[in-house]
């Protein structure tokens, strides 16, 4: 899969995904999925309700319940399986999750720097300062046009589903993954929104040395990141992989035509 | 974005991460090898002659112990609380206990240097010097240490005195200031006001008496620690401040105790009075010994705390971070007798494995105009209880009266108990009196987003935690702040997952 766009060599692998399978409450879901993602690459993966899309992003996050029955899943080499949570994080995993939680009393400015320097310490790395932190989770704030009050309150408390969305971004440019798997970032955007997003993630994610998995039922977003590559994810595996084209073939055909 | 948002990092004031530094784990389970004279053992009129003797205290100090020693014959244990209390043995402790020295403390310069080491080692600032050599920037505080029965050491006196502040054991001002004391000693808290309140006044051995004069803003906060060294050795110490028209003081009181296999038995009490316009702000870490994950030992603390808001506009504000002892009966109240006095109640009380706590307040509002504001976080993990009790109670001619309540319980697991118990008796039909309560649990879905971005399992639960009980944590002095969030987190550790 991994592709020669934008000059990546080919064995510049960041995701590998080998016939990973996985059962939820005793009912296979993952049935053998198999993907690479080269650095530089933007992929993403479509497919309808109940197909298993959500259930790969949190297991390749870690979510307990989602735990990997067969199959390996490395992260620049690294066993992402093995890895608690935490420690999948740290080694530049990032989720963007669908619903975000929200956590009462914790002001995202804490609970980010708190993240933040928790990745880096577990990457041997200093603690970013109280003043270095500001400075970058304004510039983030900036680039998603969310205002920077937002930051004081908190994490996610009385967002709206749009402010919710940009704020996971805000996230995502704060802790700067290696790889940003996104669940249905666009659900919930209008139009203006949806612009703001696609434009946040290429600023922050469309770079040599990162990769992104956009998980979407729509066409819509990735008319603002465009990716590389796209698949279509049903019963648990993928079924077809194409160019960008095969978005816009899904989105005139529906999935019936090309799973079936 | 203003720079207001430093305010929400995480304090990196030196001091404060020292305070949390000592926070970690129980580490102050050590006791401590000190030449100790104890008193006889068991519970007798002559164990009580013995404490006021030993106390120099004059004759009506005495007789008042022993009125309470006999009322408290009469009396059986209450059993109201939702708690679950083996009987105790009254004749198998000790009453006193204290390092083996000549007199009371006249300075810092006669307490044993072995003391002085251990209350270093718990991180006082005793040593003044320590302190004025302190960072840049740090608070003086000035500081009351009770070890075991005895008060060893108050720092800053003469500073104090300047200010006109008396700031003193409450043994060296029962025989210095005679009257101030016999003035308001059982005056808030009555000897039969309860069956703990009555024991301590029957043995108490030492505590705290502060005065604050008309107009004095308190240059500095107070506080005392408290710490029970002496094996089979109850502590009962008793608090007393008086605040003066026009007057305020922050206190601030810390507890810790080593780690032994037996219960040991802790009873106090605190008289709080406010005249016109006075304000006292009261803050509580308690970190007794709470037992191990067996529930085997830990501190009974059955603790009488009541404020009088005698003055008009005078307001008292309790603010209390519970996470130790085996046993907490804690009700820290407001009597409302001013007008537009204002009562508060700030609470955090964490409860894991086999503790239990039943803690709550009392709002009296006895005049016309008085407030008062509830906020109680409980937090219950393991196999422990940890119970709400609450009264609001509103004087047939106490019009315009305002409460609110909020209790809200957080669990963690599936074997432990939050119990919510509001009393309201209200006879005024001008009263306002509002009462809010929710039961969460942390979700998977929290757990696993904070851990997501990177958080480890514990240090997502203590921020989650946090952020439950920030409302009551910002009303801590910053010192206190950050000791009391880092001890939520330990109280709580491998109580998820």
């Amino acid at each position: 899969m991994t592709g020669q766009s934008h000059g990546t060599q080919p064995d510049m692998t960041l995701l590998s995904i080998t016939d990973l399978t996985n059962e939820i409450a005793g009912k296979p879901i993952l049935q053998g999925l198999s993907l690479s993602i080269g650095a530089g690459e933007i992929h993403a993966i479509m497919g309808p309700n109940g197909a298993g899309k959500s259930t790969l992003a949190y297991t390749l996050g870690g979510r307990p319940g989602y735990v990997a029955t067969g199959g390996s899943a490395t992260l620049d080499g690294a066993d992402l399986l093995a890895m608690a949570p935490h420690e999948r994080a740290a080694a530049g995993l990032f989720l963007g999750f669908q619903y975000p939680v929200e956590i009462p009393g914790v002001s995202m400015v804490q609970f980010l720097r708190e993240a933040l320097n928790s990745q880096r310490k577990s990457r041997g790395e200093a603690p970013l300062s109280g003043g270095a932190f500001l400075k970058l989770a304004r510039e983030q704030a900036a680039l998603l046009k969310l205002d920077a009050e937002m930051l004081k309150r908190p994490v996610n408390v009385g967002f709206s589903g749009g402010e919710k969305k940009r704020a996971e971004m805000v996230q995502m440019g704060i802790l700067d993954p290696k790889l940003a798997i996104l669940d249905e970032t666009d659900s919930g955007l209008d139009i203006d929104a949806l612009k703001i997003v696609g434009e946040g993630i290429n600023a922050i994610m469309r770079k040599p040395d990162k990769a992104v998995l956009l998980i979407t039922h729509y066409q819509r977003l990735l008319d603002y990141v465009k990716p590389d590559y796209v698949h279509v994810l049903a019963g648990g595996r993928i079924v077809r992989s194409g160019g960008p084209e095969l978005a816009l073939e899904l989105e005139e055909q529906g999935y019936e035509a090309l799973v079936a | 974005m203003t720079d207001q948002l430093d305010t929400d990092l995480p304090i990196r004031d030196q001091a404060a991460h020292d305070a949390a530094a000592r926070a970690a784990d129980y580490e102050h389970g050590w006791s401590s090898d000190i030449e100790q004279e104890y008193g006889p053992k068991g519970l007798s009129e002559d164990t009580v002659r013995y404490i006021s003797a030993k106390k120099n205290e004059p004759e009506w100090m005495l007789e008042w112990r022993l009125k309470a020693y006999r009322h408290w014959l009469t009396m059986p244990m209450p059993d109201w609380a939702k708690l679950n209390i083996p009987p105790i043995d009254y004749q198998a402790a000790y009453y006193w206990a204290a390092p083996k020295t000549k007199d009371g403390p006249k300075s810092l310069d006669e307490v044993d240097p072995e003391i002085l080491r251990i209350y270093e080692k718990l991180g006082i600032p005793l040593a003044e010097q320590a302190v004025l050599a302190g960072v840049e920037g740090a608070r003086k505080i000035a500081v009351d240490a009770v070890f075991d029965s005895v008060s060893v050491a108050t720092t800053f006196r003469k500073e104090l005195e300047a200010a006109g502040v008396i700031f003193r054991s409450i043994s060296e001002a029962i025989r210095e200031y005679p009257d101030l004391v016999r003035r308001w000693l059982g005056k808030i808290v009555p000897m039969h006001d309860n069956y703990f309140s009555a024991l301590n006044c029957a043995v108490f051995s030492d505590g705290t008496f502060v005065y604050i004069p008309e107009g004095v803003r308190c240059p500095m906060e107070l506080s005392t620690y408290f710490r029970i060294n002496a094996e089979n050795t109850g502590q009962f110490e008793r608090t007393l401040i008086v605040a003066d028209k026009g007057s305020y003081v922050s206190y601030l009181e810390g507890c810790t105790a080593p780690q032994r296999d037996e219960n040991q038995l802790h009873a106090a009490v605190v008289e709080l009075v406010t005249m016109d316009d006075a304000e006292i702000k009261y803050s509580t870490v308690q970190n007794w010994y709470p037992g191990d994950a067996n529930g085997k030992g830990g501190i009974y603390n059955f603790v009488t705390k009541r404020a009088l808001c005698q003055g008009a506009r005078s307001k008292v504000s309790w603010t209390q971070v519970e996470t130790g002892s085996a046993v907490t009966w804690k009700y820290p109240s407001c009597v409302l007798n001013g007008e537009d006095s204002v009562g508060e109640f700030y609470s955090v009380a964490v409860t894991n494995n086999h503790q239990q706590a039943d803690t709550g307040t009392k709002m009296i509002h006895n005049a016309r105009g008085t407030r008062s504001t509830i906020v109680s976080k409980g937090i219950s993990a393991g196999k422990s209880n940890n119970t709400y009790r609450g009264l609001v109670r509103v004087a047939r001619n106490a019009d315009g009266v305002r409460n609110f309540t909020q209790c809200d319980s957080l669990l963690l697991g599936a074997d432990c108990g939050a119990h919510t118990v509001p009393y309201i008796e209200v006879k005024n039909p001008t009263a306002t009196i509002e009462h809010e309560a929710t039961t969460s649990k942390i979700s998977d879905d929290q757990l696993f987003y904070a851990m997501q971005r990177g958080l480890s399992q514990e240090d997502a639960v203590t921020l989650i935690v946090n952020g439950f009980a920030r409302e009551v944590l910002q009303q801590l002095p910053m010192e206190f702040a950050v000791e009391a969030q880092k001890l939520l987190g330990i109280s709580l550790e491998g109580s998820v997952g």
